[in-house]
C-alpha cells in the first residue's frame, strides 16, 4: 500500500470483496439468528410425526382415558396428566409463598452486606442438578419423611380423603415436594428481580405516610408488583410440569390415578423417562411420543404466558426481562 | 382502637411480617446446606484414584470406579458446543449488530419460551433425528446434539447481552478504518467482548452438564470405555441414576461420590464464570 | 484573541520524520499561513446537499468546496449539524438507520455516493478522529496503530515497522512510547490516547483526515500538542475539523465554514470569517454573542 492516490482507490475486487464477505456473514448471523424459529418447528414437527400413529389410533379420547396397559396396547394420559398437574400444584403451594417472601426480605429487609452472599447461595442452589436433587431425596428426605412428616400428616390431616392411605415415602406429596425444592431458586430470582423494578417513588410515597416497613411492602410494593411476581409462579409452574429426573426418582412410577397423597403416582414427563428405552412395540413408543407432545404443549403455553407476564411488568423501566 | 394500640398492633404485625420473611429466607437456602453436607459426608470417603481411573465392575460386584462417566460428560460437553457456541454466538452478534428492534424482541422471545421447556423433549427430538434412523443411533452424537439444542438460546441470550455493552465509538472507529463490517465486527467488536462471551458458554456447559433426561435415551450410557463417537457413552449423570435406583449398595455410595466430582465441575465452571467476570478490565 | 496571522512560538520545531510520504510535487506554499491553491478537483466537492435523519432534515443545501492540502474548520453552535456534515463526508452518516441525503458529495472528482462505490473503500482514504479517544481495547499501542493495515491485507513486517514508527512521528507520540510499544493502547494518557487514534488513522495513508472536535477531551497542553500536529501534517494531507472551539479554528485553519441550524450559513478564508465576516449571524456568533 504506497501511497499514490491510485493504489489507495483499491481496484475493483476489493469493493467487491467486501461486499461478498458482508453478505456471507449477514446471511450466517441471520441463519443462526432463525434456527430459534427453526428449533421450536423442529421440536414441535418431531412429536407431532413420532405420535401420529397413536394420535390415528386413540384420537382425543387418549386424554381422558386412564387405563395403562402396554400389555394389552390400551392407552390413556389421564393418569400422567393428573399426576402431573398435582405434582405441580403441590410444588407451587409449598414455593411460591417461600419464593416471594424470601424476595421481599432480599429487595427490602436484609441487611446490605448480607445480600449478595445469599444471592449467590440462592443460584448455587439453581445449578444443582435434578439427578442429585433426587439422589438425596431418595437416600435421606424420603427415609425422613415416611417416619417423621408423614405420620404427622396423616395424624393431623387424616380426617381428609387424601391424607389417609398407606406411607411408602415414595409418592406424589414426596414428589411435589422435592420439586418444590428445585423450583425455589428461579421463582425466586424472578419475584426479586420484579420487586427490584418496582420504582423508588412508591416506597417513599407509603414511608411518607408513616407506614410500617410492612406496611409499605405489601401497599406500595407488593401491589405494584402483583402481575410480576405472578408471572414469576407461572414460570416456576412451567419448571415443574417438566422436571423429569428427580420426580422419576420419588414418584414410584405408579400409571395410576393416585387416590391418596402417600401414594405413588406418575407424571408426563416421569413415565416418558422411565419407558422410552423400554418400549416394546411401535404403538407404544409413539403413544409415549404423543404424551411428549401434551407435555410440551402445555409447557409452551405456560412458558408464553409467563413471558408476556414478566415483560409486561418492566416495559416502562427496563426493556430487558 | 385507641391510636396508641393501633400503633403496637401495627409495629407488632411488622415485626411478625420480618419474622416470616427471615423464615422464608431460611428455608430456601437450607436445602444447600443440607445437599452438600450429605454429598461429602457420603459421597467423599469413596473420592479415590481408583474411582477416577476404575471402569464400572460388573453387577453386584464390590470396586470399580467412574473413570468413563467423566471422559463422557466431558465428550458429550464439547460436542455440545460444536453445535451451540458458534450458532448461539453467530445468532447473538445478527440481535446485537443487524437486528431491527422487532425481530429481536421476537427472537428473545422465542429463546426464551425454548429455555423452559423440559429437557427430555430435547432427548426425544434427538431420539427422533438420530436414534430412531440408526444415523449411527444411541450415540455420543445424539447425546451431544441433544444437549448442543439447549445451549443454543442460552449462548444466544447471553453473547447479545455482552455485545451490546461494547460501546459504539469501537464500531465506528474500526469502520472509519475501511474496515468491511463483517471484519469489524470479528476482529474488533468480538475480541473485546470476549471473556463476557465465554462466560456465557460456560454458564451454558455449566447448566447442561447436569443434565440426564436427554440423555436417556441418546447417549444411553456405557459401562465400558467409549470406542467412537457412534457409540453409546456413559455420562456422569446417568451413572448417578443408574446406580441410585439400583438395589446395590455399593452401587449406592458410588452414586453419592459420583455426584459429588458431578457437583465438583459444575461449581467448579460456576466459579470460573465469577472469577472472569470479577477481573478488573 | 489571539491573531491567526501571527507566527506561532514554537513554529521552528518541527517533529522529526523518517521518510517524508512521496506525495506527488506541489509548488510549495510561499509562506507557511497563506495556502497557494493546488492544482487538481477539491478534495470535496459538496453541491446542494441534504440530509434527513427519519424525518427530520438535519442539513439544507450545503455547498462548499474543501480545497486539498489545507486546513478546513466547521464552526458553530450545538445542534447546528457541524457532525452530521463531517460525516457525510466519509459515509458514516449512513450508520444511523433511517439517514438519506440529496445532493451530490465529489471527492477528489470522484462521486462518493455512486452505485458502484463500496463505502468501505470510501473511509480507507478518508480516515477519521473521534471526540472521545477510542484505541482498540485489546490492542497494544504498535496493534493499534497497525491494525488499520493488517486488517486490511497488509502483512510485509518491514513495511509494518517503518509505518509504525512514521505514523507515531507525525502524531509527535513516537519519542513517548517507543520504548513500550508493547503495552495496551488504554494504558495511555486521555491526550496520548487521541494522539495515538490519530496515528491509528494516519497509518492507511489516508489522502483526507476528518476530525471530529478531537480536542473537546483533552487539557490545553495535550490540545496544543495535537494543534501542532495538524499543522504538520496539512502539508500533505488535506484536513477537515469540526470544532465548537472559535479560538482553536482561528488558530489551525486556513479556511473556516459557518454552520448554523443546518445551514452553511458562510464559507471563507479564516481570516474573513473572523475579521470581518460577510453575514451579521456569522458576526454574531464569532464575536460571541451567542453559540
Amino acid at each position: 500500500m504506497s501511497t499514490t492516490v491510485a493504489s489507495v482507490s483499491a481496484p475493483a475486487e476489493l469493493e467487491r470483496g467486501s461486499r461478498l464477505g458482508n453478505r456471507i456473514f449477514y446471511l450466517l448471523c441471520l441463519a443462526a439468528a432463525l434456527s430459534i424459529g427453526v428449533l421450536l418447528v423442529l421440536v414441535a414437527y418431531q412429536l407431532y410425526e413420532g405420535s401420529h400413529l397413536a394420535m390415528k389410533q386413540f384420537g382425543w379420547s387418549f386424554l381422558v382415558h386412564s387405563t395403562w396397559d402396554p400389555v394389552n396396547e390400551e392407552f390413556g394420559a389421564l393418569p400422567f396428566i393428573f399426576g402431573t398437574f398435582v405434582t405441580s400444584a403441590i410444588a407451587l403451594l409449598i414455593a411460591v409463598p417461600l419464593s416471594v417472601g424470601t424476595a421481599i426480605y432480599l429487595t427490602d429487609l436484609a441487611p446490605l452486606w448480607l445480600r449478595q452472599p445469599l444471592v449467590s447461595v440462592i443460584e448455587m442452589l439453581a445449578s444443582v442438578p435434578s439427578v442429585i436433587w433426587g439422589l438425596w431425596a431418595v437416600f435421606v428426605l424420603i427415609p425422613w419423611l415416611r417416619v417423621g412428616l408423614f405420620p404427622l400428616l396423616q395424624k393431623w390431616l387424616g380426617f381428609l380423603p387424601f391424607f389417609r392411605g398407606p406411607i411408602y415415602g415414595i409418592g406424589i406429596l414426596t414428589a411435589g415436594i422435592i420439586v418444590a425444592i428445585m423450583i425455589l431458586p428461579i421463582v425466586t430470582s424472578v419475584s426479586r428481580e420484579v420487586l427490584r423494578s418496582v420504582p423508588n417513588l412508591q416506597r417513599e410515597a407509603a414511608y411518607g405516610l408513616g407506614a410500617t416497613r410492612w406496611e409499605v411492602t405489601r401497599i406500595a410494593v407488593l401491589s405494584y408488583a402483583r402481575r410480576g411476581i405472578f408471572g414469576a409462579a407461572v414460570l416456576g409452574l412451567g419448571r415443574a410440569l417438566g422436571e423429569t429426573m428427580a420426580v422419576t426418582m420419588v414418584i414410584g412410577n405408579n400409571p395410576e390415578i393416585a387416590r391418596s397423597l402417600f401414594a405413588p403416582g406418575s407424571t408426563l414427563a416421569s413415565v416418558i423417562a422411565n419407558e422410552f428405552t423400554e418400549a416394546n412395540s411401535n404403538m407404544h413408543l409413539s403413544v409415549l411420543f404423543e404424551l411428549g407432545l401434551v407435555l410440551l404443549g402445555l409447557t409452551i403455553i405456560i412458558n408464553i404466558v409467563a413471558q408476556f407476564m414478566i415483560r409486561a411488568i418492566s416495559s416502562p423501566e427496563t426493556r430487558r426481562a | 382502637m385507641s391510636v396508641a394500640a393501633n400503633h403496637r398492633y401495627r409495629k407488632f404485625k411488622n415485626g411478625l411480617m420480618n419474622t416470616l420473611a427471615i423464615v422464608c429466607a431460611l428455608l430456601v437456602i437450607s436445602p444447600l446446606g443440607f445437599i452438600l453436607f450429605y454429598l461429602i459426608r457420603q459421597g467423599a470417603s469413596s473420592i479415590n484414584w481408583a474411582f477416577f481411573t476404575n471402569l464400572p465392575a460388573p453387577v453386584g460386584q464390590v470396586g470399580g470406579g467412574m473413570a468413563n462417566a467423566i471422559v463422557g460428560t466431558i465428550e458429550l460437553l464439547l460436542l455440545a458446543s460444536t453445535v451451540g457456541v458458534p450458532i448461539g454466538v453467530l445468532g447473538g452478534i445478527y440481535l446485537s449488530e443487524y437486528g431491527g428492534e422487532r425481530m429481536n424482541d421476537w427472537i428473545r422471545f422465542w429463546a426464551d419460551v425454548l429455555n423452559g421447556i423440559p429437557s427430555i423433549v430435547w432427548g426425544i427430538v434427538a431420539y427422533a433425528l438420530i436414534v430412531l434412523p440408526k444415523l449411527p443411533g444411541f450415540s455420543a452424537y445424539a447425546g451431544g446434539l441433544a444437549l448442543g439444542f439447549m445451549m443454543i438460546p442460552l449462548v444466544l441470550r447471553t453473547t447479545e447481552e455482552v455485545l451490546v455493552l461494547v460501546p459504539r465509538s469501537y464500531r465506528e472507529a474500526a469502520l472509519a478504518l475501511g474496515l468491511p463490517q463483517w471484519k469489524a465486527i470479528t476482529r474488533i467488536v468480538l475480541p473485546t467482548a470476549l471473556k463476557g462471551i465465554i462466560t456465557g458458554v460456560l454458564l451454558a456447559m455449566a447448566r447442561v452438564a447436569g443434565e440426564t433426561a436427554p440423555l436417556l435415551f441418546t447417549a444411553f450410557g456405557n459401562s465400558y470405555w467409549n470406542r467412537s463417537l457412534s457409540q453409546p457413552v456413559a455420562a456422569l449423570p446417568l451413572q448417578i441414576f443408574n446406580y441410585a435406583i439400583s438395589p446395590y449398595d455399593d452401587w449406592h455410595r458410588q452414586a453419592w461420590a459420583g455426584a459429588l466430582v458431578l457437583v465438583g465441575l459444575i461449581f467448579c465452571l460456576s466459579l470460573s464464570v465469577r472469577f472472569l467476570s470479577r477481573e478488573k478490565r | 484573541m489571539h491573531h491567526p496571522m501571527t507566527p506561532r512560538m514554537n513554529e521552528e520545531i518541527k517533529p522529526t520524520r523518517l521518510n517524508p510520504p512521496a506525495r506527488a510535487a506541489q509548488p510549495s506554499a510561499a509562506s507557511p499561513s497563506a495556502p497557494a491553491v493546488p492544482a487538481g478537483p477539491p478534495a470535496f466537492d459538496v453541491k446542494n446537499l441534504c440530509v434527513w435523519y427519519g424525518a427530520q432534515q438535519t442539513l439544507h443545501d450545503v455547498t462548499l468546496q474543501v480545497p486539498t492540502r489545507s486546513v478546513t474548520s466547521i464552526i458553530g453552535p450545538s445542534g447546528c449539524g457541524k457532525s452530521t456534515f463531517l460525516r457525510t463526508l466519509n459515509r458514516m452518516h449512513e450508520l444511523v438507520p433511517g439517514a438519506r441525503h440529496s445532493g451530490e458529495i465529489l471527492m477528489l472528482g470522484q462521486n462518493l455516493y455512486s452505485p458502484e462505490v463500496d463505502a468501505t473503500v470510501v473511509r480507507r482514504r478518508v480516515g477519521m478522529v473521534f471526540q472521545k479517544s477510542n484505541p482498540f481495547p485489546t490492542m497494544s499501542i504498535a496493534e493499534n496503530v497497525l491494525v488499520g493495515l493488517r486488517l486490511n491485507g497488509l502483512n510485509d513486517k518491514a513495511l509494518l515497522r517503518q509505518r509504525l514508527e512514521e505514523s507515531l512521528r507525525m502524531a509527535a507520540l513516537w519519542d513517548e512510547v517507543k520504548d513500550h510499544l508493547g503495552r495496551p493502547g488504554t494504558s495511555l494518557s486521555g491526550g496520548q490516547q487521541q494522539r495515538l487514534c490519530i496515528a491509528r488513522a494516519l497509518a492507511v495513508k489516508p489522502e483526507i483526515i476528518l476530525m471530529d472536535e478531537p480536542c473537546s477531551a483533552l487539557d490545553p497542553i495535550a490540545t496544543s500538542k495535537v494543534e501542532e500536529l495538524i499543522h504538520e501534517i496539512k502539508k500533505d494531507y488535506t484536513v477537515v475539523i469540526v470544532t465548537h472551539n472559535m479560538q482553536q479554528a482561528a488558530r489551525c485553519s486556513d479556511r473556516t465554514a459557518f454552520f448554523y441550524m443546518g445551514k452553511l450559513i458562510e464559507f471563507d478564508e479564516t481570516r474573513t470569517i473572523f475579521m470581518n465576516p460577510a453575514n451579521p449571524q456569522t458576526e454574531a456568533y464569532v464575536s460571541g454573542r451567542f453559540g
